[in-house]
């Protein structure tokens, strides 16, 4: 029987109000509109101001040791602020920034973390780079190589997917080392800007990126491997489906309030057209599944909180069998909060264009933005099919080998 | 509309009857820790002894006299061991104590999968209404005997040409001395024929002026269970004529004829009032009041409100028993459990099943609904309902070819009862207000969207 506990403490209620109201003041529609961009602008995608603020108010420490100037709350706690984010369609550094973060912390050495935590804490930017060419989920199916030359390593191959890397003070980069999976810790000073090759990618409010890895060379120190490397890429894995699910279930909220209000203000026949079954009914299926979303998510969230620190345990290739207790509710959690987020996102993206008729066709229905957002959070770091089949041989009697 | 509870797919809130009362977290954990071994004992070694006919699946599949004396005699034994109405006043018959008592119970009695307790309309929607805003006297009277069985409740709301428009119906209860006289006929009356007491809405106040929608300040779904007895103003004649009665269902003129369901069993009938006649002190509250308790009723029902007796009001059937059946079966000449498309169509299940019971949880904490408060609990029924139909639905889809067998074929698998399950799920999705309704009820008072 699964746990189904949802805690909620005042300081994260506060942090959750203060969160909701930065958002709405900092990122209304028509700034959101502003910062959009297609692959072929230089624009970042977020205001500069925005970003200093946000880490003003300390929301990049959340999860760090305050030794290193951050708060020392956890990962769980963060869920608020990008469930804030994704309902204003909020794009920054934001959650590459965390993601980065929450690898350094499982796997980085005490130097490594003493160098760039207190800076990203401060307002430094970050990203992660896990994912290649292929497409995979698998974060240790690798063919990006560090190959050892003396006291430093040359690399080859190339990732795509890369947020924010244009503007990253830091990149956590997966590659093959030694015929196992690595991490390295790439400046932006070690990173010549034609490394970098914008993507045009399907939600506009972000900025993605390839980097071709060849020809870079690095120190070897700038490596982390063995356990610590896979501890690092589970940690970001874990971050990053916290932070989607998050910011799909604030999408849900947003683009539900956007539907309404159009059914609201709307007339066809002589009536509101919010007073038809056919688009009333469509609107409370979006609501169920806004409101299932959320609780898995609070509940990821609660779980995480309670796990302390970075929650990371133990872990054993890219799962997470004969892990201690914890961990495996956390994973079933954070799975089920990504698929029904997922889901439930791309479903009210799709039903709030449709019921906004003929403008809901046009570039300027803010659905679209919701849609292009869900699609985008849909199959990062695992669409929902691939964490159901995951969920399936967590939470089923296995399959035999062969399916 | 037929009446019929949405069963323990709904998960009462954990409130008592008198507001929210102690919750989990604040008892010591020890003492609800032994009092679940306790109860855990009890019930082991309690448990009736299986019968030889099969049990109703609730209390609206009870056809036979076997099957209800079973049924009520398990339900005056668990409430003798005090495993009923645990949170309800201790003065009417209950027994005082935190919910989470009761709760435990519940759990315990779904998880050893016992026989249901069949009062469920005096259980869980009569017995809280009148707690709620029942007279001293009718508190005195009604309480203790729908705990232990001896009186059995049913309920008469729809009739025949009004069913979700309930607010149209047209029994009329008029004022005879010290009597009512009642003429009409309701339908949908599960135990009907067993009943002893019934909850009636019926026109004091013929009909008036025009059709059409009064204002009204409490729209059709009854919102939040209110314990001020507050129950909203109401405007319009339509919804004014109607009153609340508590009636004896053994006085002359009431008459009940069975009605056979799709799954061939029998459980509810149609109630016909010829001159019937019972006490003035039947009305609950005032004349002109029947549409705001109706509705308060229906919170209770949909699982709205909390303050339920607790117990079990039907065979629990949930996803880990899907699963449990997936791990038996073979589809297509292979362990079902092998098959991708099952697979992902359990994890959906169990998602979904989980994501509701997380809803529950969720509902606790108000700075989680902040932007929607009523959205969980008037979307109970809608979500749990539906999820419950598709899930019976898809056990079919384990059993291969076998799935066209019925209960009586020895090789229908588990006797039939996934089949019979099934066709009964509509029992809930129909009853108490139909999803449809109820899509509206969360589109208009949860979303704000206009009325049709």
């Amino acid at each position: 029987m699964l746990g189904s506990q949802i805690r909620f403490s005042d300081e994260q209620a506060m942090l959750q109000d203060s969160a909701v109201a930065f958002c709405r003041a900092q990122s209304p529609m028509s700034a959101v509109r502003a910062l959009i961009g297609g692959a072929s602008d230089n624009s970042t995608g977020f205001d500069r101001r925005v970003w200093q603020s946000l880490a003003e108010l300390g929301w990049l420490g959340i999860a760090v040791p305050e030794r290193f100037g951050g708060s020392g709350l956890t990962l769980g706690h963060t869920a608020v602020i990008a469930e804030a984010m994704g309902r204003q369609l909020l794009a920054t550094p934001f959650t590459s920034t965390l993601q980065c973060i929450e690898g350094l912390l499982a796997g980085a050495s005490v130097a490594q973390q003493t160098m760039w935590l207190p800076r990203l804490t401060l307002g430094g930017m970050a990203t992660v780079a896990v994912f290649e060419d292929e497409g995979d989920w698998d974060l240790l199916s690798l063919t990006c190589r560090a190959q050892a030359n003396g006291a430093s390593i040359t690399l080859h191959g190339a990732k795509t997917l890369v947020l924010d890397a244009a503007v990253a003070d830091l990149l956590l980069v997966s590659v093959q080392h030694d015929s196992a999976p690595a991490l390295l810790l790439l400046p932006a000073t070690a990173l010549p800007r034609q490394h970098l090759q914008r993507e045009a990618v399907v939600d506009e409010t972000r900025r993605s990126y390839r980097l071709t890895l060849d020809g870079l060379t690095l120190p070897a120190e700038a490596l982390i491997t063995g356990a610590s490397a896979r501890l690092a890429l589970q940690a970001i894995r874990r971050a990053a489906l916290l932070l989607a699910s998050a910011e799909a279930a604030g999408g849900i909220a947003g683009v539900l309030a956007v539907t309404v209000d159009y059914l609201n203000t709307r007339s066809a026949f002589g009536r509101k057209i919010g007073s038809y079954q056919a688009l009333k009914h469509g609107c409370a299926d979006i609501l169920i599944g806004l409101e299932r979303a959320r609780s898995h998510l609070h509940h990821a969230a609660t779980l995480l909180v309670e796990a302390g620190g970075d929650g990371a345990g133990t872990v054993t290739a890219n799962g997470v069998n004969g892990a201690p207790p914890d961990t495996r509710a956390i994973e079933i959690a954070l799975c089920m909060a990504k698929v029904e987020a997922g889901d439930s996102f791309v479903a009210a993206g799709d039903r709030s264009v449709q019921f906004h008729g003929g403008f809901g066709f046009t570039y300027d229905c803010d659905a679209q933005l919701y849609l292009h957002r869900a699609l985008w959070l849909q199959p990062w770091f695992g669409d929902a099919a691939h964490h159901r089949r995951q969920l399936a041989n967590l939470l089923l009697p296995p399959a035999p080998q062969h399916v | 509309m037929p009446v019929l509870q949405a069963a323990s797919a709904l998960p009462p809130l954990s409130t008592g009857p008198a507001g929210p009362g102690v919750t989990h977290q604040e008892m010591t954990l020890t003492d609800l820790d032994s009092f679940q071994a306790e109860v855990a004992d009890w019930f082991a070694a309690n448990r009736p002894p299986e019968p030889d006919f099969p049990l109703p699946e609730s209390f609206m599949e009870v056809g036979t006299d076997a099957q209800f004396n079973y049924l009520r005699d398990w339900q005056r034994k668990v409430y003798a061991a005090g495993y009923l109405g645990m949170a309800w006043p201790a003065a009417y018959g209950g027994g005082g104590r935190p919910q989470a008592f009761q709760d435990i119970v519940n759990a315990e009695m779904a998880r050893q999968k016992l026989p249901f307790v069949p009062n469920t309309i005096g259980l869980n929607w009569a017995g809280p209404l009148i707690l709620a805003i029942g007279s001293e006297a009718q508190k005195q009277r009604y309480i203790r005997g729908m705990l232990s069985g001896d009186d059995i409740w049913c309920q008469g709301f729809s009739e025949p040409d009004n069913g979700s428009d309930l607010a149209s119906c047209t029994t009329r209860a008029t004022r005879d001395g010290d009597d009512y006289l009642i003429n009409g006929a309701k339908i949908w009356t599960s135990l009907g024929s067993y009943a002893k007491y019934m909850i009636l809405l019926a026109r004091t106040d013929p009909l008036q002026s025009t059709p059409g929608r009064p204002k009204l300040t409490d729209s059709p779904s009854g919102g939040r269970a209110s314990q001020s007895g507050d129950l909203g103003g109401v405007k319009g004649s339509r919804y004014a004529g109607l009153s609340y009665f508590l009636i004896p269902m053994q006085v002359p003129g009431i008459t009940t004829t069975p009605i056979r369901k799709l799954t061939g069993e029998y459980g509810f009938t149609q109630t016909h009032f010829d001159n019937a006649r019972v006490p003035a002190d039947c009305l609950m509250g005032r004349e002109g009041e029947g549409w705001q308790i109706a509705m308060k009723t229906l919170t209770f029902e949909r699982g709205a409100a909390g303050g339920q007796a607790g117990g079990l009001a039907r065979m629990a059937v949930g996803v880990g028993d899907v699963v449990e059946l997936a791990r038996r079966s073979r589809r297509d000449g292979a362990p079902a459990m092998e098959d991708p498309f099952v697979r992902d169509q359990l994890v959906r299940f169990l998602i979904e099943s989980q994501g509701d019971r997380l809803c529950t949880a969720r509902a606790k904490i108000p700075a989680l609904c902040s932007e929607r408060p009523d959205a969980i609990p008037l979307s109970n029924k809608l979500r749990y309902t539906e999820h419950n139909r598709r899930l019976l639905q898809f056990a079919l889809t384990l059993q291969g070819a076998n799935a066209a067998r019925w209960v009586g074929d020895a090789r229908a698998v588990d006797g039939g009862k996934w089949q019979r399950g099934y066709f009964n799920a509509f029992a809930s999705t129909i009853g108490g207000g139909p999803s449809q309704i109820q899509a509206n009820i969360v589109g208009e008072r949860v979303l704000g969207l206009p009325k049709d």
